[in-house]
């Protein structure tokens, strides 16, 4: 096997019988990148130089008999909203083409104090807002599988750049299903921690209720460890879970004795792709051939999740981008062109002796943020501003908002009565394979719909992995969605683990 | 269904801080009322006397331990200003023309 298609788990192993140097690891990785991103586009920057002297650093520590951390000398790719202290860091929007943050996230430290060999920066939908990577500003990836089709969003490019085998893990983030997604059309492993348990200071922020970051990666064991090492309490995230962290790769691959699974009858109506069920309820008897008892449950408002998500999630974008403001950081209009503009605009109306015109006119600061964030940011972005501004504004937000909150509560009330008598819900991640590019980027509405099955676990704070289980007729990878109670990871990476030993979806890779 | 006017769209338009051509008023206002619509699916459910839900954990005040430690250099945290002077970020005149 070549050393760009081995596992982390498998890495580590060789790093430490001194088989491989990491240097050796991490150049294998920037080959296939070079030779491959080209058409896949998966990385917005890959970090080379920096790359090479960090793994010679590790060799030189192993050599030398100090101590190293958890993925000493092993390759990873990091999602382009994590700020990177004097790297620039996007979020793939024009808004921050230019941004270097003066910090680094806590996501990041712990990469670094873990020795890990950052790579690069993958791609996403701007600002994460989307479920194809076709609404980044800044490049174009596709799947893969098939380069015609997309790769899933917002964390397109983690997942891509795992399944093109450039790196043997990535960090992706998960507002709505944007870790677990992508996992499903690039047929890797992708998980949303519990709310909480993995830090969000210094995440660019899209909605900080339900934005979780997480491990991709192509095994269950490769997720437990990873997973393992960017965990814990954070006193610089006040919404961080004050809990200790299982150490996850010590029992990720104890089976699960008597497994409980539920199967949310809501998920298999109208609207599932006949391939992906038949793979889903394939992957059930799996489990039931390892001693898993099966019942029918039922979530009933689970079926509100998308119209909850789409007034939480832009009404909180609408609130954290307001500090996109041309101002402190980030894209600003041109000033004099937007200053002559103004005073045309003002001769104007007072040519036309229109009093009201002049009235309701922007003051120039007024004008240099409208400016500065219509130049900024792209459609989708500003769709959801415009949502949230809307539904949080007065007279609508009791109507909108609040409503939202309530039924957020049922949804996860739901939950919390089903996982009472089951262990872990298993269904579809998404009703359909990878779709083709340029296919649903006219009808929002149609591609938010897309997220009905993963939405409910940000609402409800719970862990959710996904895994591939199984391909399509036209070779393209279906993706198995495990949701589990709060802070039970551990149940999701066994689980997985249990599925990933009797068969070997996750060993299969694109033709590239 | 609701369904809103360009005359709304072009309110919001300036609370979120966003300037709107004619074009994408018109679009916007489009898709806001398909999407709008949609989300009024939660009219049927019935939330009485349910409390609505803020964040996925419960939050309570997490209070930090009042003692004195460096911040962000001024240096730094100017760094990224599209405009600035040695001590301060720089915006359009705010008063009088």
């Amino acid at each position: 096997m070549a050393l760009y298609e081995a596992s982390a788990t498998q890495l580590l192993s060789q790093l430490e019988a001194g088989e491989v140097t990491s240097v050796e690891v991490t150049q294998a990785c920037l080959d296939q990148i070079r030779q491959h991103d080209g058409e896949v586009g998966a990385f917005l920057q890959v970090m080379d130089e920096k790359a090479l002297a960090a793994a010679a650093e590790v060799d030189r520590k192993r050599k030398a008999g100090e101590p190293l951390g958890a993925l000493a000398g092993v390759p990873v790719a990091v999602k382009d909203l994590l700020c990177t202290e004097g790297e620039v860091t996007t979020c793939a929007s024009k808004m921050l083409k230019n941004f270097v943050p003066p910090y680094s996230s806590t996501v990041i430290k712990k990469l670094e104090a873990a020795d890990a060999i950052i790579l690069g920066k993958t791609n996403m939908d701007e600002f994460a807002m989307g479920g194809s990577t076709e609404n980044s500003a800044l490049g174009t990836t596709r799947n893969p599988w098939n380069t015609k089709l997309v790769p899933g969003g917002s964390s397109g490019g983690a997942a891509a750049c795992l399944a093109a085998r450039m790196v043997p893990l990535s960090i992706g983030t998960d507002t709505g299903g944007s870790i677990r997604q992508p996992a499903s059309f690039c047929g890797v492993v992708g998980l949303k921690p519990t709310y909480g348990r993995v830090s969000r200071f210094g995440l660019i922020a899209f909605a900080s209720s339900l934005d979780q970051i997480g491990p991709m990666a192509r095994t269950a064991e490769d997720t437990a460890l990873f997973l393992e090492a960017i965990s814990g309490y954070d006193p610089s995230d006040s919404t961080s879970a004050n809990v200790a962290c299982p150490l996850f790769s010590k029992t990720v691959d104890k089976p699960l004795e008597g497994l409980r699974i539920g199967l949310v009858k809501e998920h298999f109506g109208d609207g599932l792709h006949k391939e992906v069920e038949g793979a889903v309820r394939e992957a059930v008897k799996v489990y039931e051939s390892l001693g898993a008892t099966v019942t029918d449950i039922s979530l009933p408002h689970n079926k509100y999740g998308i119209a909850t998500y789409y007034i939480i999630a832009p009404s909180e974008a609408s609130s954290n981008l307001a500090r996109f403001d041309g101002a402190h950081y980030g894209h600003r209009c041109d000033e004099a062109s937007m200053l002559e503009d103004l005073q045309k605009e003002k001769e104007a109306l007072e040519a036309a002796g229109d009093e009201l015109g002049l009235k309701k006119m922007d003051t120039p600061l007024i004008r240099m943020y409208r400016q500065s964030r219509a130049e900024g940011f792209g459609p989708e972005v500003k769709r959801r501003i415009m949502l949230g501004t809307y539904t949080l504004s007065a007279g609508y937000y009791d109507a909108y908002y609040l409503k939202a909150l309530k039924v957020r509560r049922l949804i996860r009330d739901d939950y919390d009565k089903v996982f009472k008598s089951v262990d872990v819900i298993v269904g579809p991640t998404a009703p359909n394979p990878a779709f083709a590019a340029g296919s649903k980027t006219s009808n929002p509405l149609a591609m938010y719909l897309e997220d009905l099955y993963t939405v409910t676990a940000n609402l409800a704070g719970i862990p959710a992995i996904s895994i591939p289980c199984g391909t399509t007729a036209d070779g393209l990878p279906i993706g198995l969605q495990m949701q589990a109670p709060a802070l039970e990871e551990d149940r999701l990476l066994r689980a997985a683990y249990m599925y990933q030993k009797e068969t070997d979806w996750h060993t299969k890779s694109p033709a590239m | 269904m609701s369904s809103l006017t360009r005359e709304e769209v072009e309110k919001v338009s300036l609370l979120a801080r966003l300037r709107l051509s004619d074009d994408e008023l018109t679009k916007m206002t489009e898709q806001m009322s398909q999407i709008v619509s949609y989300v009024e699916l939660l009219n049927e459910v019935n939330t009485e006397d349910v409390e609505p839900m803020a964040h996925a954990v419960e939050q309570f005040n997490v209070f930090a331990e009042d003692e004195p430690h460096q911040s962000l250099p001024r240096d730094a945290a100017l760094s990224n200003a599209p405009k600035r002077d040695d001590e301060c970020f720089r915006v359009p005149a705010v008063l009088g023309d």
